[in-house]
């Protein structure tokens, strides 16, 4: 137990110096994971031991990060991907695979090169992915085809697993472990029974996240103890991943699938709140655990036939993915991010390579080189993003002058909306039908599901709570409205945003003029008082009603709004200094609006338009 | 019989008294449409598909306003603006105004005599109106001189506002029962120019 609170202790010490470092520097966290487990590793101040375990355990980090994209992937979105999926991702694997192949074929014999060419066409979903998200790529487009060819090898990691112990040149003594069931072993059923059970599992998934988590959630939401939604979310996520070993697909897989089928639930974003720290810190240490794998003593040995794998190996596929690109009418820009994203070799490497080794494919030291030249091309990763940014910088700069004027996109921006009672539901309605879709927040199970039912997508949760903001997804979107009532949780809520999202801009409602004052305090960009508008309105109809021509009705509005919203500016700093000048503030730009709006129906047209007919115009 | 639209606008009716009086007269006639823009758009949102079918629907299109500007209240503007499209009013396949009458009734606070080059506007009435003309010929439609209450701020007494309306009222009932000698209208400077002779009785 000491032993092990050590290594935790060791690992998270230095995750915590390593990555702030790093990011400092403009590396992003992944490269400081890396160079913590450098670090830490046998080859820096050796201070861990059981790399390959710890690599083993953590690589379910990338199995809750596949759970998290798929949370973010509505299954109708994932339908519209399917083209990217299998044309990108198909190409990409194969044309990879076989250049690669045709490269190892130099020193290698056929069998033993094929299987390099296919394990090397993988990239690194956990590095991609997370540097993709850290630098808010994940949503263009460029990040949708990667993450569309990530997905496609998750997908083909499958099928290498089965037909990699074909290719075999020697025979291993006693079976490999390449595959043993947790719970039961399928492989002894016939081929029908194990397509069967197969279809079964992933039909389970289905069904469950369909139609058995909406009201396990509503209950544990109901129960309004943290934990046990934590506690649920994890157990969704591992058991998904029992499930998938059992029938030996892969569990990133399987959680995807998972995510996908709860994507459009109202409990996504609490889901998200709740794995997303745990996916953080598991990715973190397998991170780490990548670092330290690096075997620099076999790498001095072999330096240059290293260096060379590694150059061929980025090369290559760098040059197949740029192919694909200009295939796929990418624009110069995404292709090199595409192109220079997915170069590197992955972490299902050490996997298969594993599953090469047990069973007697290739030999250890055949294997070891190639998975150095692996780990060193995942640490070279983040820093071919950063020359991807500086070209893209650099041509961004050169075609500056015959650039077109920046198109004010409003549509697509992302908006919170905290709280959905009737005045977030107005303007829910209101910004949607404006072509913008509001993240919704509210923390009434039972109002979240009656709106669900109109077809809102609403969420439940509290919107006081950090992580709950941050899944929403707080730090790329633009604008919080908050529509709730109650004064102290807007404030709590403004002050949370200003804290932690200083960039969110801030749009409230205040229930009335003493709660608008104080959140000017705190500092908001736009500030309504609930009522007035309706007010304002209803008083429109009314002089309407009592015979005042429409147009001229809605004029009045009009001044009256726009004085109103201007006195209230000068209110708010008299209220700050005097009650008794306040009073009499109040009561001096009552007058004046008075007056004003007495004008605008009284202005003596005879007298202007007796200017007409004078000689020279004059009033 | 001829369907007629008349278009009014004017931003404060509630101080008007040529217009509204016009109006009133026109108000009960059989066969005459009154669409007031400013009641109908008091935020100047135009429904650009229920203007185009009302125009559709008739067969005479009155603009009736006060003489703002040497030109119409902003609201007549943006109806054109928007109303007014390509493949509907105008161009190869703009057919939907085509053959449609159409003229202004005004009305104006300087005199005949101020409309002049040596008064004090200097310009005509038909000078000052030619944008709403030449807009007329490119949808196809046949425009005839204004309808014109001049000189209103000399102090017109209600019995000439009545008159005039009565006027306006004449000139629509003909148009109506197509009893407007359009050639001979076109001759005179405004509509009611010469109603007499220009109208023949039923």
């Amino acid at each position: 137990m000491e032993h092990f609170l050590l290594q935790l202790f060791i690992f998270l010490a230095a995750a915590t110096i390593a990555v702030p470092l790093a990011k400092k520097a403009g590396l992003g966290s992944v490269l400081g994971y890396l160079l913590a487990g450098i670090l830490i590793g046998p080859y820096g101040f050796s201070l861990m031991d059981k790399v390959e375990e710890v690599m083993h355990f953590t690589e379910f980090g990338v199995v809750m990060m596949l759970f998290l994209v798929g949370l973010e992937l509505q299954p109708s979105m994932l339908w519209k991907m399917r083209a990217g999926i299998l044309g990108m991702g198909g190409a990409q694997v194969v044309f990879s695979a076989v250049v690669l192949t045709l490269f190892a074929l130099y020193i290698l014999p056929w069998q033993q090169a094929l299987s390099v060419g296919l394990i090397l066409s993988l990239s690194s979903t956990a590095i991609v992915l997370q540097t993709l998200q850290e630098k808010g790529l994940d949503h263009t487009s460029a990040g949708r085809s990667i993450f569309s060819v990530l997905l496609f090898q998750d997908l083909a990691v499958i099928p290498m697993i089965a037909a990699l112990p074909l290719l075999a040149t020697s025979k291993v003594v006693g079976h490999g472990d390449s595959h043993h069931g947790a719970l039961f072993d399928i492989s002894s059923l016939p081929v029908g029974w194990r397509v069967a059970v197969t279809a079964f599992a992933i039909l389970l998934i289905l069904i469950v996240g369909k139609y058995g988590s909406k009201p396990m959630f509503r209950a544990i939401a109901a129960s309004r103890v943290r934990e046990v939604f934590v506690a649920a979310a994890l157990a969704l996520v591992i058991g998904i991943s029992v499930l998938m070993y059992a029938v030996g697909l892969s569990p990133a897989l399987g959680a995807f699938l998972g995510g996908v089928v709860l994507a459009d639930s109202e409990y996504r974003h609490e889901l998200e709140s709740n794995i997303e720290p745990f996916k953080g810190l598991l990715l973190g240490v397998f991170f780490i655990s990548v670092g330290a794998s690096l075997n620099f003593q076999l790498i001095s040995q072999n330096l240059l036939m290293i260096l060379g794998i590694v150059f061929v190996l980025i090369a290559s596929k760098y040059l197949v993915l740029y192919l694909i690109g200009s295939f796929f009418n990418m624009s110069g820009g995404d292709r090199t991010l595409f192109a220079f994203a997915l170069a590197q070799g992955g972490e299902f490497a050490f996997v298969l390579f594993q599953v090469c080794k047990s069973n007697g494919v290739m030999s250890s030291q055949q294997i070891d080189p190639i998975i150095s030249a692996v780990a060193i091309s995942m640490f070279l990763a983040p820093i071919l993003f950063m020359v991807q940014e500086k070209i893209s910088c650099d041509s961004a700069s050169v075609t500056d002058a015959d650039r077109e004027a920046d198109r004010i996109e409003y549509r697509g921006r992302k908006v919170i909306i905290a709280g959905f009672g009737r005045l977030g539901t107005d303007i829910g309605r209101f910004l949607i039908s404006a072509g913008i879709k509001p993240v919704i927040l509210d923390n009434d199970a039972s109002n979240v599901d009656v709106i669900r039912k109109f077809g809102y997508e609403v969420y439940y949760g509290d919107v006081t709570r950090l992580d709950l903001l941050e899944a929403a997804g707080a730090a790329e979107s633009e604008i919080l409205v908050i529509a709730i009532r109650d004064l102290e949780t807007s404030r709590e809520l403004i002050e949370l945003a200003h804290k932690h999202f200083p960039k969110l801009k801030i749009v409230s409602c205040a229930a009335n003029r003493r709660a608008a004052y104080e959140l000017m305090d705190l500092g908001v960009n736009s500030l309504r008082r609930e009522t007035f508008g309706s007010a304002l309105s209803l008083g429109q109809d009314t002089l309407q009603l009592l015979g005042l021509g429409p147009y001229e009705a809605y004029r009045l509005t009009r001044i009256f709004r726009k004085k109103d919203q201007e006195m209230m500016y000068e209110l708010y700093k008299m209220h700050k200094e005097s009650e008794e000048g306040y009073v009499s503030l109040y009561q001096q730009q009552s007058a004046i609006l008075e007056e004003l709006m007495q004008m605008d129906c009284d202005s003596d047209l005879e007298k202007v338009e007796k200017a007409w007919v004078a000689k020279s115009p004059e009033i | 019989m001829k369907k007629i639209l008349v278009q009014f606008a004017h931003p404060a009716q509630s101080r008007s008294r040529i217009n509204r009086t016009l109006r009133t007269e026109i108000s009960d006639l059989e066969g005459v449409t009154i669409n007031d823009l400013y009641s109908n758009y008091p935020d100047f949102l135009i429904d650009v598909k229920r203007e185009q079918k009302l125009c559709e629907e008739h067969d005479v299109i009155i603009f009736q306003h006060p003489f703002y500007w040497y030109s119409t209240p902003s609201i007549v503007k943006e109806w054109m603006d928007l109303v007014l499209q390509h493949g509907w009013a105008y161009g190869s396949k703009g057919l939907a105004l085509q053959d449609k009458l159409c003229f202004q009734a005004i009305s104006a606070g300087g005199d005949s005599a101020s409309y002049k080059r040596e008064g004090t506007n200097a310009y005509s009435i038909a000078e000052l109106t030619s944008p709403f003309r030449a807009t007329a010929n490119l949808c196809k439609m046949k425009c005839l001189p204004p309808f014109a209450v001049l000189g209103i701020h000399r102090g017109i007494s209600r019995d000439l506002v009545k008159e005039k309306a009565l006027e306006y009222r004449r000139c629509l009932v003909a148009l109506r029962e197509e009893r407007l000698d359009l050639e001979k209208v076109c001759e005179g400077e405004f509509l009611n120019s010469h109603l007499d002779s220009t109208i023949r009785e039923a």
